[in-house]
Formats: C-alpha cells, sequence, structure tokens
C-alpha cells in the first residue's frame, strides 16, 4: 500500500499517467502505432510523427511554464510573436519580395532577426508585467490583438515564399541524420533550460518569486527583474517556435503560423502538473504534457474529428484537469469521503 | 465644493476621457471627411447599427470584469449561437422564436456551467472561459462545417426591419427627404444597456457585484454570499452573450465556424477604454457604450479612408487598450502613493 502512495504521490505521476493513457488509446485504435521504418536513411512512423510536431508547442511549453511559475500569469502572444517572428526572418531573407529561389541576406541574419523580435515582444510583455503592474493576460492581450496585424504588415499582407531549400532544413531533415532536426533543437533547448534552473539559482528564485514576490524582494531578490526575465525567455521561445514553423511550410504565414498555441502550451502546462497560479513547476512535466496532448491530437485525428471539432475535447480535457487540481474540488472530495465513512460506521455500530 | 470635489475621483476621470476621446475622434472624422458624407447622422446611427451585438456583449463582459474575472469564451459563443440559429432554422425546420428562446437557454447553461466553475471550485476565471472558448468554437465546427444561410423569413424579416427616425433627414441628389434610419437590433441593445445600467446602480445585487468585486475578503466578511453572487453573474453574462449573439445573428444572418472570431478582445477593449478596471470593483456599462462606438469610429475612419487595411483597425484598438491599460496603472500607482 506504501508503495502504491509513493507511486502515486511522485510528483510526475499524473503527467505520464496522461501520456501512458493516451499513448494506450492510439495503439488500440492504429496498431502500427509505434512501427518505425527506414526510408532514404530517414526515420518514419506515427511516433516519429508525434515527436516531430509535438516541437514547438515543447518549446512554447517551456517559456510558458516559467512565466506562469513566476508570475501566475499566462503568455498569450505566444502564438502572435510567433507569427511576427517568422515574417521577419522571412522577410529579412527575401529581401522584402514576395517569392525567391535564392538567399538576399544571409541565413544567419534572418535567423537572428527573427530571434531577436521574439525577444524584444518577450521585453516589452515582461516591461508591462514586471514594471507597470499590469495583469499578465491583460498585458499579453496587446500583443495577441495586434502582433498578427503587425506581422501582415511585416509581409505586406500576403505569404512570402523562401524556396531555397536549405530553409526547410530546420522543420525537416538534415541529410544524414535519421531523425528529424526538430527534435535535437528540442532536446538543446530542453537540457539548457534544466541546466540553467537547476544548477543556478535561477529555478530557485523564479519559485520563490512565483509563490511570494513581496517576501521574496524583501530578502533580496529582485522580484520584477525576475519575472521581466521570464516574459523574455518565453519571447525567445516564441521566436525559436516561430522560426521552425515556419521552415516546416518554408513560408510566413501571418494568419495561420501559431494559430491557437497559446492555447496548447497553456494546457501543456497545466497537464505537467504545474500550478496555473505560480510557484513551484516541473519542466520535466510541461514537456510531457506538451507530448501527451500532440497524442492526444493525433488520437483524435485518427477517429476522423476534423480540426476545428478538435478544440471541444481540449476543452473538456483542460476542464476535468484543472478541476481535479483545484482545491475546492479536493474538499468537496474530502468532506464526501468522510461522510460516506461516517454513514458506513454508523452501519456497523448498528 | 469640498463635496463636489472628492466625487470626481480617478474612475470618474477614466470616464470622462472616454467621452472626450469619442467626441474629439468624431468631430475629427467630420472635419476630415467632410466631403465623403461623414456629418450625415446615419454615419452616427450606423454606429449603432453594426455593433448593436457588440454593445449587449461588452456590457455583460463589464458586469464579469467587475467581479474580478474575465470571459474570453464571448466570441465563440456568439458564432455557436448564430450557427444554432441558422442550423434550427434551416435543417431543423424550427421556427424562429422557438429557436430564439432555446439559444437564450443555452446562453444560461453556458453561464451556469462557467459561473460554477469559477465560483464554487474556484478555478482561475482565465482558464474556465479559454475552455468555454474552445468548447463553443469547436461545437460550432461539429454542427456544421460549411456556412449556413438563414432563409427563415419570420427571421429576415426582424432582420430587415427599419425604424426611420423623423428628425436628422438629408436631402439626396434626386431631391427626395431621405430619413435616417435604425434596426431594431439596436432597439434591443440600448434598452438591454439601460436595465444593466440600472440593476449595476440601484439595486442590491448590482451593488453587491461591486463589493465582491472591490474586495472579496471583506464582501465575505460582510456577510455577503460572495460564490452565489459570482454565479448569478456569469448566469447574466451567459443570457447577454446569448442576446448578443442573437443581435450580431439579425446583422449577418448566417451562421459558419469562422464567425466573431477575436470579438471577445473587442468586448474587453470596449469595457477598459471604458473605464472598467482590470482588477475589479470598479465600471461603468455607459463607459463600455462609449468604448463600442470609439471602436466603431475607427473602423469608419478606416472605411472612409479606404487605402488603409483592416488590420489597421486591430492595432489602433490594441494601441488604445494599451494606453487606457497603461493609464489606469498610473492612476492606481497615484492613489497608493495618496495613501
Amino acid at each position: 500500500m506504501t508503495k502504491l502512495k509513493k507511486l502515486t504521490s511522485y510528483e510526475l505521476f499524473l503527467p505520464i499517467l496522461c501520456l501512458i493513457l493516451v499513448l494506450f488509446i492510439n495503439v488500440i485504435k492504429t496498431p502500427t502505432f509505434f512501427e518505425v521504418s527506414m526510408k532514404n536513411g530517414v526515420l518514419y512512423g506515427y511516433i516519429i510523427d508525434v515527436i516531430n510536431r509535438a516541437s514547438e508547442l515543447v518549446i512554447l511549453a517551456v517559456g510558458m511554464t516559467l512565466v506562469v511559475a513566476s508570475s501566475a500569469g499566462t503568455d498569450i502572444s505566444v502564438g502572435a510573436v510567433m507569427s511576427v517572428a517568422a515574417a521577419i526572418c522571412c522577410y529579412v531573407l527575401s529581401g522584402g519580395q514576395q517569392t525567391i529561389n535564392a538567399y538576399q541576406n544571409p541565413y544567419i541574419l534572418g535567423i537572428l532577426a527573427g530571434v531577436v523580435i521574439g525577444v524584444l515582444c518577450g521585453c516589452w510583455n515582461g516591461f508591462l508585467v514586471a514594471k507597470m503592474k499590469i495583469q499578465p493576460m491583460v498585458a499579453t492581450l496587446i500583443l495577441f490583438t495586434a502582433g498578427r496585424g503587425i506581422a501582415q504588415l511585416i509581409t505586406k499582407g500576403q505569404i512570402t515564399y523562401i524556396r531555397v531549400d536549405n530553409y526547410k532544413l530546420l522543420g525537416g531533415n538534415i541529410p544524414g541524420i535519421p531523425l528529424p532536426t526538430t527534435i535535437f533543437v528540442v532536446v538543446v533547448i530542453v537540457i539548457i533550460s534544466n541546466l540553467l534552473l537547476k544548477k543556478t539559482a535561477l529555478g530557485l528564485y523564479i519559485e520563490s518569486v512565483g509563490i511570494n514576490a513581496k517576501a521574496s524582494r524583501l530578502v533580496g531578490l529582485k522580484s520584477s527583474q525576475i519575472i521581466f526575465l521570464t516574459y523574455a525567455f518565453c519571447g525567445l521561445c516564441a521566436g525559436i517556435a516561430g522560426l521552425m514553423a515556419s521552415s516546416r511550410i518554408y513560408s510566413a504565414d501571418a494568419n495561420n503560423i501559431g494559430l491557437n498555441m497559446e492555447l496548447d502550451a497553456i494546457l501543456a502546462v497545466a497537464l505537467g502538473g504545474n500550478s496555473l497560479s505560480g510557484g513551484k513547476f516541473s519542466l520535466l512535466g510541461s514537456v510531457i504534457g506538451a507530448y501527451t496532448i500532440q497524442a492526444l491530437t493525433t488520437t483524435l485525428y485518427a477517429m476522423s474529428v476534423s480540426a476545428d471539432q478538435l478544440p471541444v475535447y481540449k476543452a473538456i480535457v483542460v476542464v476535468i484537469i484543472v478541476s481535479l487540481q483545484s482545491k475546492e474540488f479536493n474538499k468537496m472530495l474530502h468532506t464526501l469521503k468522510v461522510k460516506l465513512s461516517s454513514s458506513k460506521e454508523r452501519k456497523k455500530v448498528a | 465644493m469640498e463635496k463636489r470635489k472628492r466625487k470626481l475621483d480617478g474612475n470618474t476621470y477614466l470616464l470622462f476621457i472616454t467621452i472626450l476621446l469619442f467626441i474629439v475622434m468624431y468631430v475629427a472624422g467630420m472635419i476630415v471627411f467632410k466631403d465623403k458624407g461623414f456629418v450625415r447622422f446615419q454615419v452616427f446611427l450606423n454606429l449603432f447599427i453594426s455593433n448593436a451585438g457588440l454593445i449587449v456583449i461588452a456590457a455583460g463582459m463589464t458586469i464579469i470584469m467587475i467581479t474580478g474575472g474575465i470571459d474570453i469564451s464571448v466570441g465563440s459563443v456568439v458564432a455557436l449561437v448564430c450557427m444554432m440559429l441558422a442550423w434550427m432554422m434551416e435543417n431543423k425546420g424550427i421556427g424562429a422564436i422557438p429557436s430564439v428562446l432555446i439559444v437564450l437557454v443555452m446562453g444560461l447553461v453556458f453561464g451556469i456551467v462557467q459561473g460554477f466553475l469559477v465560483a464554487y471550485l474556484k478555478i482561475q476565471p482565465f482558464i474556465v472561459t479559454l475552455a468555454g472558448m474552445f468548447f463553443a468554437r469547436g461545437m460550432t465546427a461539429i454542427i456544421s462545417q460549411e456556412m449556413i444561410s438563414i432563409k427563415n423569413e419570420a427571421f429576415l424579416s426582424w432582420a430587415n426591419a427599419k425604424i426611420y427616425l423623423p428628425f436628422g433627414g438629408t436631402v439626396n441628389k434626386k431631391g427626395m427627404m431621405l430619413y435616417p434610419y435604425v434596426y431594431p437590433s439596436v432597439m434591443i441593445a440600448l434598452i438591454i444597456l439601460i436595465i444593466v445600467f440600472i440593476m449595476l446602480k440601484y439595486t442590491k445585487f448590482g451593488r453587491s457585484i461591486y463589493a465582491v468585486g472591490g474586495n472579496e475578503q471583506s464582501a465575505l466578511l460582510m456577510g455577503l454570499n460572495v460564490r452565489k453572487i459570482k454565479l448569478k453573474a456569469y448566469i447574466l453574462n451567459g443570457l447577454l452573450c446569448a442576446i448578443g449573439g442573437f443581435l450580431f445573428c439579425l446583422n449577418t444572418s448566417a451562421g459558419f465556424v469562422e464567425q466573431a472570431k477575436g470579438f471577445e478582445m473587442e468586448a474587453i477593449a470596449s469595457s477598459v477604454i471604458g473605464g472598467t478596471l482590470l482588477t475589479g470593483g470598479v465600471g461603468n456599462v455607459i463607459g463600455s457604450l462609449f468604448g463600442v462606438l470609439i471602436k466603431g469610429t475607427i473602423e469608419t475612419f478606416i472605411t472612409f479612408q479606404g487605402t488603409l487595411s483592416s488590420w489597421w483597425t486591430k492595432i489602433t484598438i490594441a494601441a488604445l487598450l494599451a494606453f487606457f491599460i497603461i493609464l489606469q496603472s498610473l492612476f492606481a500607482k497615484a492613489k497608493e502613493k495618496r495613501k
């Protein structure tokens, strides 16, 4: 009995359980789910596809986890920032033209532009939340509304195509390596973030600021600076994710890149066992949550649910998970248990 | 003199700024677009016609924001309402009036569910309404992936019935007197706005909403049933969303999946520009009305200008929203310093 208790009290228990559940349903629906085959030196298979497509979500979830942990708020502008980063990158690479066959400017310049604009957007959000003390969801609302408009302006309202083979490498496969490139990017980012958070005091500071910002300031931590940093980092993640998304479609589509991804990112953070009211966080939990969502999406697609109808199931899952997490619900369960056990005892006595 | 000065505090200032901004923008429009007919009274009435649904929804949003919460599901609920109306009237042959009643009940149910999750399970309103938004948008797609146009005669007659105003007419080129008109949707929206205003200002329920939003702990200690009040607020909001969706549908007479995307942001922006504090406890539906009118004026500007892309509307609204949010936080900081 104690072994079971030890297992369930392990903090990553629920996220891993959800992931296993979803994978299980997947295997039932598609018996070939775990099959992996090698064609032309590249690995193919459902599972590879899930891991590949989840990459942007994982990176966004990493950034979002820190934002939620430090400020109990959510950054709903990440989708729009992805779109802006992609737009700027393609604008720089194409030199302002609509479709090109060769880079007008060096590739590295385009990548840098995308990443820098992501960081800048994150800094704007961080400024509003940390310095102006505006509610995070409202502060990020501004970029959420304006971001796609800005991206549209950069691309002049049309989709900019980059028809250069080199560009598709980020979203596809580097010749000679069987796994998709995105997996490597994700691994690098997750490892670096984890090192930064665990091996330095940064993780501890973020948790402290999230639990009680005023107390942290009194202890000597620069609360507003830390909150600012988390938003800037989230912007950075959004920028990188935007570049990846753009590389998949070798273009910059201001309307569709990162559409609804902010909601998925928040869901991933919630699924990872992180409390949405800030404080202690688990990066690994969010990563597992992100893969769970992607696997869930794949399951639903396999059940012929169209992309438009998908959100209904995600909504139900969100509500169930957040309800289970809420203290009030646990209180209600507890009182229910007490009532049941007391009525049992009365029956025993009688 | 002392009593009068005390009334003009930070929050009334915000409302004052909003009304002033609207007047300034409208007058500027009249000057800039004089030759394109901006001066016609019809242009002013068009602000109300195109935004009748938004007025009602912004009123509901204001109520929720006063309690300290937020509701980002309104856009998707509007889309769901339109789709349901269209589907019921066209595919199922249900009459116009029963359809509207069913839709209103659906709005109430939505409000009950969201209210329960926010008030009793104490889940963050943002997450609950986010899930609500997902749910409603997905349901719209489940009902029908294609657009359904409404051809029900009763409904269309409501949508196209013009009410002519006996004043403010202009003479057109043929020498005929054209009177300006409004649609019934505008009258419904204004009546609802007045009802909500009276409710918030003069009834016990209205005052308790302000109390809960201002300081939940104090309200609880005062003996108010905070959870019940919040639940009621969300139920009311659900009903208003359904009504707003109905008015929106009168404008579009169709239901399709992508409808009203981003509508919730317009409602939030209108409320904030109208002086509703994001932290709760302060808000005025009259201000929200002016917020809607400002958004309508910006849109009219862009239409009259003709060359700027429609994305500029969103960017301008976002800029105004940013301006007002920063203004609100500055006022809040000044208040803290005075203490």
